[in-house]
């Protein structure tokens, strides 16, 4: 039994080591890698279109949100982890630029309908596709707010007023994505020097921070297909369409449009890829109507190329920012850590 | 004094003993924490005076110590009474109650973290250090349980017996024998404790948010928000200096056992405390439990078995890549791979460092390697997971992309149980009973064969189970490393939980069910092989 016993763990560590010479020796082009965040997701077979289009298959390795992403791809810059990079967002896009971890490529299918979804030249226009956007907003229960007979918020200001007292839960901006689009949603609205007297304001009239989305979502929001007694919460433009009961015509929940920071997602090529035309071709698909029609029900978010087509649950029941507030990528990265330090000891003394 | 003859199959079977388990920390937890370290150390080590002047910095480390500490203290008193009942009396249903104690151990934390905020919502805890507190218990508890329980099991109830009946009293029996004989396990199971809560990490955010950061929290925040690489390589280096003290305080008071194997006993009246005391503390346990189970069982009608009918999809608006079942084949392959791994490596380095050879240098080594095992635990997942991404990059190590990573890392997380489990009895094994089989003619490998790993067989057993349950739950390695087109089910059930959608929530909750129930079966499996060996001793 002892023989076994060695034999069996010196058998593991030869396999353990012999598993990565073994998977690279087959006759097929090598596989494009596709580093992306654990929240990308497309339907069946629509990567494999691409395989059919070009020849080459693609290799999906997620890792993290988006800033763990971005993060990953600065510590792995001498030896990188694939070949594309899908789901850098404008918070994270200058700290990609800086530390050149993207190669030149924006994809020339590009039109001027996709220009507000640019980032600045110089901080990544250079380097980044836009692929997709969503609006993180203060949403409301209807419902909650029917029953009580009291009218809903409409903007920010109506936030830290006492007929709202103990109503609203938001997410840590230092722990969670939404968390720190809110914060930039009121860094926008009440300047550089301005949002830590509102957020004074905020926790003092009772704003809940919970840690993740998650759990002020089903925890604390008062929503159908949640547990808490809060009827407004930090979330997603596009959250309300899924609150809609089969056959319904009005949706329970809402978004306040006053109150969105727009998140853009982008694709680029990694520096130092050895197939940089595979890779260019790849960031193209990304971009293009086959990919982007099927962005809104795979990752509830929307396509930015304007030729896609939405989804009818989309087109009923979400709403979209016609102003968002705007923070410019330079200005976050270089401010990050001194906002959410600053934020910290107001909303979590 | 009769001496086996030193063959040279003993030597290689003894310098291999060595090399594997050091072989796999080398490679697969010394290598990339130290890359990872000296990245944040490029420009020399001034990080740490700017880093400690933060007194942040200082407030993190006594709140990490703290929690741990009094978490770790919570455990052995409400583990023991438990550990008592299960381990040391003979009931029905036992078994399953052994497989249920070890179940709040396995839930992914982001599941438990909710269910905890869901019933304390209302209370004046939500939101305090106490909160964080009793999740940390809830988890952790198990681990006091089997380990001590484990050793409990095996003492020869004869000192005990002789007391009583010289009229001491069962406090006293219990204070004066039973307690220092059971010291190296309490010591083994609270330094795990200690190191599971001194780097908690999904519970702590869940439960306290970033108010009450820990080591740890602060250690992801640094990497993976700031990218200040030097304050997280301060604290990681702060991290294992703290573990590194903690161990070699422990491995003074470790000492040895003797063992015996016997059969438990029925529940005497005097049994009757420990029984009230397990009772009340089993039933806590099963609070959060059983509010998990309530709310899979709703739905938008009542009650009834809908959530459960949905895992064979994808959830709302395909929010998963492969169906809910599929998820589980993953994690249970997975798993299995991992308590391999874990078992096979734990088993030789326990059978090597049970053995206390002359030399005094060799002593020292083997107490080494000793705390060595125990380090990936006291480690931060996040330094771990970005050095296998900054390491194993070039072959014969290329593995980042390779799927055997996950088990590799989730054996890292099982290893130090593996070894805290068989290595308690090997040591307790009288030398006395190899020395007598030697003379008697038995080969080395023979005595090997029939003295410790006859003796050791259960705790393997129960090893195994402990390794498995762990793999199957691992949730923070396993989110790093996972291949999105072969998630796990903890990988699943996080997802879930993160994305609004009618269905996704109660599917989380109903997976999360799942995986209690497929981990509570295997263990009990388990428990059962062991009873079923005990004809063969």
């Amino acid at each position: 039994m002892h023989h076994r016993i060695i034999a069996g763990a010196l058998a593991l560590a030869t396999t353990a080591a012999l598993v990565g010479c073994s998977a690279a020796s087959s006759d097929e082009p090598a596989p494009l890698v596709l580093v992306t965040h654990d929240s990308f997701a497309l339907s069946d077979g629509i990567l494999d279109q691409f395989t059919e289009e070009t020849g080459i298959p693609v290799q999906v390795q997620s890792s993290g949100d988006a800033g763990q992403l971005v993060n990953t791809l600065v510590l792995t810059k001498d030896s990188p982890l694939g070949d594309v990079v899908f789901g850098i967002d404008n918070t994270f896009a200058s700290r990609a630029v800086e530390n050149g971890v993207l190669a030149d490529y924006a994809s020339g299918d590009l039109t001027s309908a996709e220009d507000q979804y640019l980032l600045p030249e110089g901080q990544g226009r250079e380097q980044l596709t836009p692929i997709d956007n969503g609006d993180v907003c203060v949403n409301v229960d209807h419902e909650w707010f029917a029953e009580k007979g009291i009218s809903e918020p409409t903007g920010l200001d109506d936030l830290v007023e006492p007929e709202y007292k103990d109503l609203l839960v938001v997410e840590a901006a230092n722990s969670s994505s939404p968390g720190l689009a809110f914060l930039l949603a009121t860094i926008a609205a009440y300047g550089e020097d301005g949002w830590q007297d509102y957020w004074t304001r905020l926790i003092a009239n009772g704003t809940k921070v919970a840690a993740g989305w998650s759990d002020a979502y089903y925890v604390d929001f008062s929503g159908p297909s949640s547990e808490g007694d809060r009827p407004i919460v930090v979330s997603y433009a596009s959250s309300p369409p899924f609150e809609v009961p089969e056959g319904a015509t009005e949706a329970p929940t809402g978004a306040l449009l006053d109150t969105c920071f727009r998140q853009t997602e982008y694709a680029g090529v990694i520096a130092g890829t050895k197939n940089e035309a595979g890779a260019q071709k790849l960031v193209d698909f990304l971009f293009s109507t086959t990919v982007q029609n099927d962005i809104p029900e795979a990752m509830y978010v929307y396509p930015v190329n304007a030729k896609a087509t939405l989804p009818e649950s989309f087109t009923k029941f979400a709403a979209i920012a016609d102003d968002p507030f705007v923070v410019s990528p330079a200005d976050i990265d270089a401010n990050r850590e001194t906002w959410l330090t600053e934020w910290a000891a107001i909303a979590q003394p | 004094m009769t001496r086996a003859r030193t063959s040279p199959g003993i030597v290689i079977a003894t310098v291999l003993g060595v090399a594997v388990p050091v072989a796999f920390l080398a490679v697969f937890f010394a290598w990339p924490v130290a890359a990872m370290v000296g990245r944040g150390f490029a420009d020399g080590l001034g990080g740490f005076g700017e880093v400690f002047s933060r007194p942040r910095t200082i407030r993190l480390i006594g709140f990490t110590l703290g929690q741990a500490a009094l978490a770790s203290g919570i455990c052995v008193v409400l583990g023991l009474p438990v550990a008592h009942v299960l381990y040391r009396l003979r009931f029905r249903g036992r078994g399953l109650l052994r497989a249920l104690v070890i179940l709040p151990f396995v839930l992914p934390t982001v599941v438990v973290g909710v269910a905890f905020r869901t019933l304390l919502r209302d209370t004046p805890l939500d939101g305090t250090f106490a909160a964080i507190l009793l999740a940390l218990v809830f988890f952790n508890v198990a681990v006091v349980v089997r380990t001590v329980g484990s050793a409990w099991e095996g003492l020869d109830p004869r000192q005990e017996d002789a007391a009583r009946v010289l009229g001491a009293s069962p406090a006293r029996v219990f204070a004066t024998i039973t307690l220092p004989r059971l010291g190296p396990s309490i010591a083994a199971a609270s330094s795990i404790v200690f190191l599971f809560c001194a780097t908690a990490f999904g519970v702590v955010l869940v439960l306290g948010g970033t108010k009450f950061g820990t080591i740890e929290t602060e250690i992801y925040l640094l990497t993976t928000q700031f990218l200040d690489l030097r304050a997280a390589s301060v604290l990681s280096v702060t991290q294992l200096v703290i573990v590194v003290a903690l161990l070699a305080v422990v491995g003074r008071v470790r000492g040895s056992t003797q063992r015996r194997v016997t059969a438990a006993r029925r529940p005497r009246r005097t049994d009757a405390p420990a029984i009230a005391a397990a009772a009340l503390i089993t039933a806590a346990l099963a609070v959060p439990v059983l509010a998990l189970v309530e709310r899979s069982l709703r739905t938008s009608t009542g009650y009834g078995f809908d959530n459960f009918a949905l895992l064979s999809g994808t959830g709302s608006r395909n929010a998963l890549v492969v169906p809910v079942w599929v998820a589980l084949g993953n994690s249970l392959g997975t798993a299995v791979q991992a308590t391999v791994l874990a078992v096979g490596i734990g088993l030789v380095a326990s059978l090597v460092l049970s053995r206390s050879p002359r030399s005094l240098l060799a002593r020292r080594a083997l107490g080494a390697l000793d705390g060595a095992l125990l380090l990936p635990l006291g480690i931060s997942a996040v330094t771990v997971g970005f050095g296998f991404l900054i390491t194993l990059n070039q072959p014969p190590f290329d593995l980042r992309s390779s799927p055997i990573l996950v088990p590799i890392a989730q054996a890292l997380v099982a290893l130090p149980l593996v070894v805290r489990t068989v290595l308690p009895v090997l040591k307790s094994i009288d030398p006395r009973l190899r020395e007598s089989a030697a003379v008697l003619g038995a080969t080395p490998w023979r005595v090997l064969r029939d003295v410790d790993l006859s003796i050791v067989a259960r705790p393997v057993l129960a090893a195994s189970g402990f390794a498995f349950a762990v793999a199957l739950g691992e949730f923070g390695a396993t989110s790093f490393l996972a291949r999105p087109d072969r998630p796990t089910l903890p990988v699943v059930i996080y997802r879930l939980i993160g994305l609004p959608g009618g269905d996704n929530f109660g599917m989380a909750i109903a997976a999360s069910v799942v995986l209690a129930v497929v981990t509570v079966a295997v263990i009990a499996l388990v428990e059962r092989l062991r009873v079923d060996t005990v004809g063969a001793f």
